[in-house]
């Protein structure tokens, strides 16, 4: 194990000798050149899978978007809000990748108070007009940007370069976004759908889990094991709040169920966060 | 509190802060740096007898630390629910719980951190460089974790002890599920409440996917450093408390009132001790505005000095029969000193904590009050009598609420080596 080996002087380095600037600054380079090494090489095949992955969920995204915003134009309210929850599911699976480009992602998925409220559209602003004032009228421009927005998000993601730092950064960062606003009900707070983002996001962090698995398995059967473990624990709670062919209003939760998916998510989270062990060299 | 101290808890234990500084000197860095932390922990554990750093209790011994161990300034108390249905995750949590608790013990972070920058750093961090601050972590189980629902959940069934089990219904007991309970406990004691915090947030990570946070509730005193003379500490109503309190350095008494002994129950206990914990809420406002008079006959003692009413010392001997020209008792029948003290033959070892909680927001007063935590040999002989007679008469109680409620038997020590809860478990 290369990496251990260099492990006593960096503790030394880092946590003790935190004087010496010196022999810090070197070998925390080199460290980094060699973890990043060792990760690109063995995870090239992950990172290619997961580089399918990511670009077939933006375009169905695409796709779905497009349904989406026709019915908010063609003022057919009742599909645009059967649409809207399900649509928003392939973004949020796809975030660790939709999320590099900073200028379309706030465009795309801003909540009211994100962005200033000239700049303020997405799919967010729509969902205002569905459920708080139950219209689409004026809302025809905010559908026809948004298409604009998801089309070229799709053109620019192919130039995306996936590496393993973004898959295992990408991971926990997907169940951090449950944990602070998908838990807490403040991503969809007119709709109430706050679980389908929820379960997209579950998903894509499931899906990194998976791709890197086999490495992992190597490293830590235990650790894989747990790992998958608490996956099944958060899919055998969400399964409780499922209804038709989807889930339930974040509103008919109540505390208790909402503090239960909030501590599942922590657990899972916690191994989660251990994944990144694979790209130490063996 | 103040009397509560246990020399053979107290160590001169080089803290985390020295050795940065010894580390620090000279060239030793570009030396330890080859001969790694061992060598680094031998030189600097020699010099260390000589900074005279008394700010570590050990944490290994007969008994868990925490309990007979001098009242530090702060508390950071959960209570958790176990999540798992293995007995083997309960044994293995034990374990890393030992190890993590004897290491943060002597200031010293949970793990290593390891040179994969792709992992987070195994300690939280928000303890690097401060001392020990005297840190205790004392663990505990609840009745729930043997029996839950009817089920003999691991197995511990028949290891349940009589004496451990939910508390009786007091009169006027307003308690919230929400503050009670719990099927684990762990109290944190440290002079910084950033340490304390520290230890429970790190082992709440550690059980991650096996315990869950059931509640937590953050507790002070006045620090030594603002009563250089360290006098009895005073609680929110402006009232000298632990004045009274068992010798925790004489150890027939501590035998006697505090640790259970062999023989007592399962044989599992003997060395722990039972822990009552109860959240009260103060009525501050109303108090403040209540007057002397009547606040020192509510305790039966002065404010001032702390002495009983109709004496002079605080110290001094409960004069129960003192009386007034009147012939009314000095000390008031009603008044919490008189009540709590019956015949004397019941004591606990109180080891309270004030709180504040910001405000109230139902009633926009303060959330304040005081995280009653008292340990003791046999809880049906002690907590429970002294506690029904209080929730029957007390005049406190006209001042304060019972929001929380749980009892915890706070398991044996261990040694190095071996690990919290074996005892139980094996
Ligand atoms: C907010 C609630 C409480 C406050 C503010 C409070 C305060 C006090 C004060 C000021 C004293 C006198 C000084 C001393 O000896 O420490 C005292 C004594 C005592 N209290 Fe409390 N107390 C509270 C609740 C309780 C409870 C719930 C119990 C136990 C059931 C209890 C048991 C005792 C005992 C055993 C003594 C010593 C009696 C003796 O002189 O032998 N207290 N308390």
């Amino acid at each position: 194990m290369k990496l251990i080996k260099l492990s006593g002087i960096l503790l030394l380095s880092s946590s003790l000798l935190f004087g010496c600037a010196n022999t810090d600054t070197t070998s925390t380079t080199e460290k980094e050149k060699a973890t990043k090494n060792v990760a690109a090489d063995a995870l090239k095949g992950v990172t290619d899978e997961y580089r399918k992955y990511a670009i077939g969920e933006i375009e169905e995204f695409v796709k779905a978007t497009e349904v989406f915003t026709t019915a908010v134009k063609n003022g057919d309210i009742d599909k645009a809000k059967a649409l809207y929850a399900p649509a928003r599911m392939h973004y949020e699976r796809a975030e660790p990748i939709a999320e590099v480009f900073g200028d379309l992602d706030p465009k795309i998925d801003a909540r009211e108070g994100d962005v200033p409220e000239v700049e303020w559209g997405g799919y967010h602003r729509i969902e205002k007009g569905l459920w708080d004032e139950t219209t689409t009228k004026g809302y025809e421009q905010y559908a026809e940007q948004l298409m604009k927005d998801v089309n070229l998000l799709r053109a620019k993601v192919d130039t995306v370069e996936v590496t393993p730092d973004m898959l295992i950064t990408g991971a926990v960062d997907l169940l951090n976004e449950v944990s602070t606003s998908k838990v807490t009900g403040e991503e969809d707070r007119y709709s109430h759908t706050d679980l389908y983002d929820f379960v997209a996001n579950v998903q894509g962090a499931e899906k990194i889990y998976q791709l890197l698995n086999p490495a992992l398995k190597e490293k830590d059967a235990e650790l894989s094991k747990e790992i998958g473990a608490r996956f099944d624990e958060v899919y055998s709670l969400l399964n409780k709040h499922k209804k038709e062919d989807g889930y339930k209003s974040y509103t008919d939760l109540s505390k208790e169920e909402v503090k239960e998916l909030s501590q599942a998510i922590d657990a899972l989270a916690e191994p989660l966060s251990q994944i990144g062990i694979v790209t130490e060299a063996s | 509190m103040a009397k509560n101290e246990s020399n053979s808890d107290s160590q001169g234990t080089i803290s985390r802060r020295d050795m940065l500084k010894t580390a620090g000197v000279g060239g030793i860095g570009v030396l330890i740096g080859a001969s790694g932390l061992g060598g680094l922990m031998s030189i600097t554990e020699s010099k260390a007898s000589s900074t005279g750093a008394k700010e570590v209790v050990s944490y290994y011994g007969k008994h868990q630390a925490g309990i007979t161990t001098k009242t530090q300034n702060n508390v950071y108390f959960i209570a958790l629910d176990v999540t798992t249905s293995k007995k083997e995750d309960l044994v293995k949590l034990f374990k890393e719980w030992t190890l993590a608790a004897a290491l943060m013990s002597e200031g010293k972070p949970v793990g290593e951190l390891s040179s994969n920058e792709f992992l987070p750093p195994k300690d939280t961090g928000e303890a690097a460089g401060l001392s020990a601050s005297n840190l205790t972590i004392t663990f505990g189980v609840g009745p729930s974790l043997f029996v839950k629902d009817n089920q003999d959940r691991f197995g511990l069934k028949q290891k349940q002890p009589k004496e451990l089990a939910d508390l009786p219904k007091f009169p006027l007991d307003a308690l919230e599920e929400e503050w009670s309970g719990g099927d684990l406990c762990i109290q944190a004691c440290a002079d910084d409440l950033q340490v304390a915090f520290h230890a429970v947030r790190n082992l709440i990570r550690i059980a991650r996917g096996k315990a869950i946070l059931k509640w937590a509730q953050p507790g002070f005193q006045r620090t030594k450093h603002a009563d250089a003379k360290e006098g009895t500490p005073r609680n929110l109503f402006g009232f000298k408390d632990g004045t009274v309190n068992p010798d925790v350095k004489n150890e027939n008494q501590v035998n006697e009132q505090v640790w259970v002994q062999p023989g007592d129950g399962p044989n599992w206990l003997a060395g722990g001790s039972y822990l009552v914990v109860r959240r009260i809420q103060m009525f501050i406002e109303v108090w403040d505005r209540t007057n002397l008079k009547e606040q020192e006959a509510t305790f039966g003692r002065y404010r001032d000095s702390g002495a009983a009413l109709g004496q002079k010392d605080e110290f001094e001997k409960l004069d129960l029969k003192h009386k007034h020209a009147n012939g009314s008792y000095s000390i008031p029948g009603d008044s919490h000193t008189r009540l709590s003290h019956g015949n004397g033959s019941e004591q606990i070892l109180r080891r309270a904590f004030s709180y504040s909680n910001g405000m109230d927001p139902k009633t926009g007063s303060f959330d304040a009050g005081l995280l009653f935590l008292c340990f003791q040999r046999t809880p049906s002989k002690q907590f429970i009598p002294i506690q029904k007679r209080l929730s029957e008469m007390d005049k406190l109680n006209e001042y304060t609420s019972h929001r929380g409620s749980a009892m915890f038997a706070c398991l044996p020590g261990t040694k190095q080596g071996g690990f919290i809860g074996e005892t139980l478990f094996n």
